[in-house]
């Protein structure tokens, strides 16, 4: 009898150590930790690419080419994106028609604040990006909206994010849980699958980066949007962010969203905390 | 002889149906059920260029009277709504597979 009590006693023991140990990672699988994400997702390519300096991700395909840097070095004295860049400046001190200028809207005068964008919104409970506040301040001003995937946008951020060259990345999630909700929904973006190819932003950024697709070398994700926008070669011309995410969702055979889309906005948002920390770089030229 | 001449016909007569051309009637149908699936795809932020491409290429041909291929476009385009309609229920839970942690 005593012998049964023990062995009862010395199971429920065992079952109960078991429970404690395994309960809390069960509880933080399912929280969202915004930190502990970016720290394993920077390490994941700091540990894949050790000889790539840490700021020299934002440089996409070229941190993981010599070859194709070396070009770029050379493009960088005539850079392609330089006319968007003097257009976008231009367009940034024009004052619109009641008067004021982007300046206006922009903390800084718009000056030097790339790296803070995208912000989360704890009046609108969303993700704003940059592009979708320069078209909210011409909306203020009483001027149309321009199209987030042409060019006048291209410029106006091209400008922004030279301003802004240097600064690293300084995305803060405030304390909401609607801010954590976006950071974890544009996360499940990011790494779901989608399109007849059945590939996600990760199966080429996260699993491929350095290898070939076709003729072009693939980009580290991180620090991705730190480059944004780019003047593509492949495009002849310049893109934004925007233009970026609807192209990649259409080469994977998805219908691309709409742009400024709220899985876009929060796929940014994800994309840009986890580059915290590492410097601005745009406007790029990629191939 | 006559025996299996008349096996022979019967069989055919009973393959016909199967092979015969589709009609408008074929066509709307098939149609109508890729179209369903298609929106309940769209509905799920999921849907492929290609669905998309299969229905236009379906009703074009339907509209040149050409219900054969239409129809066949159409249940190709079902079957692709049908495939984006599984990956974004299988993905729902899968996406966490693929994340760094």
């Amino acid at each position: 009898m005593r012998t049964r009590s023990a062995l009862l006693l010395g199971s429920l023991s065992a079952a109960l150590v078991a429970f404690v140990l395994t309960s809390p990672r069960v509880i933080a699988a399912d929280k969202v930790d915004p930190v502990a994400d970016a720290k394993a997702f920077q390490n994941f390519f700091f540990q894949k690419f050790p000889n790539v300096k840490h700021e020299d991700f934002v440089n996409g395909p070229y941190s993981m080419n010599e070859d194709m840097k070396r070009q770029w070095q050379e493009k960088e004295e005539f850079p392609p994106y330089e006319f968007a860049l003097d257009a976008g400046k231009e367009m940034f001190a024009t004052p619109f028609k009641n008067g004021k200028t982007y300046a206006d809207c922009f903390p800084n005068g718009g000056v030097g604040i790339r790296q803070n964008y995208p912000y989360f919104d704890e009046k609108d409970g969303k993700v704003v990006t940059l592009e979708l506040a320069l078209n909210r301040c011409r909306e203020a001003n009483g001027e149309a909206p321009y199209s987030y995937v042409k060019d006048e946008m291209a410029s106006l951020t091209a400008y922004m994010a030279y301003t802004s060259r240097g600064k690293l990345m300084d995305i803060k999630i405030p304390d909401d849980p609607r801010a954590l909700a976006a950071f974890e929904n544009g996360k499940r973006y990011f790494y779901t699958r989608r399109g007849q190819m059945n590939f996600s932003c990760a199966s080429c950024h996260v699993q491929s980066p350095g290898e070939r697709i076709r003729a072009e070398i693939l980009a580290p994700a991180l620090g991705i949007l730190n480059a944004m926008p780019i003047y593509r070669s492949e495009w002849s011309g310049m893109g934004t962010t925007s233009r970026r995410f609807v192209t990649c969702n259409s080469q994977t055979r998805a219908v691309p969203l709409e742009p400024q889309a709220d899985e876009y906005r929060d796929v940014e948002f994800f994309l840009s905390y986890v580059a915290n920390g590492l410097p601005i770089s745009g406007p790029g030229a990629r191939p | 002889m006559k025996r299996s001449l008349l096996l022979a016909m019967l069989l055919t007569s009973s393959l016909a149906p199967s092979a015969r051309a589709a009609n408008e009637a074929d066509y709307k149908a098939a149609y109508a059920a890729a179209e369903a699936a298609s929106k309940e795809a769209a509905g799920m932020r999921n849907q492929w260029t290609v669905t998309v491409s299969a229905l236009a290429a379906a009703k074009k041909a339907a509209d040149g009277g050409d219900f054969d291929r239409a129809t066949a476009a159409a249940k190709e385009a079902e079957a692709l709504a049908k495939a984006s309609i599984f990956q974004a229920a299988s993905e729902k839970e899968a996406w966490k597979a693929m994340e760094i942690r």
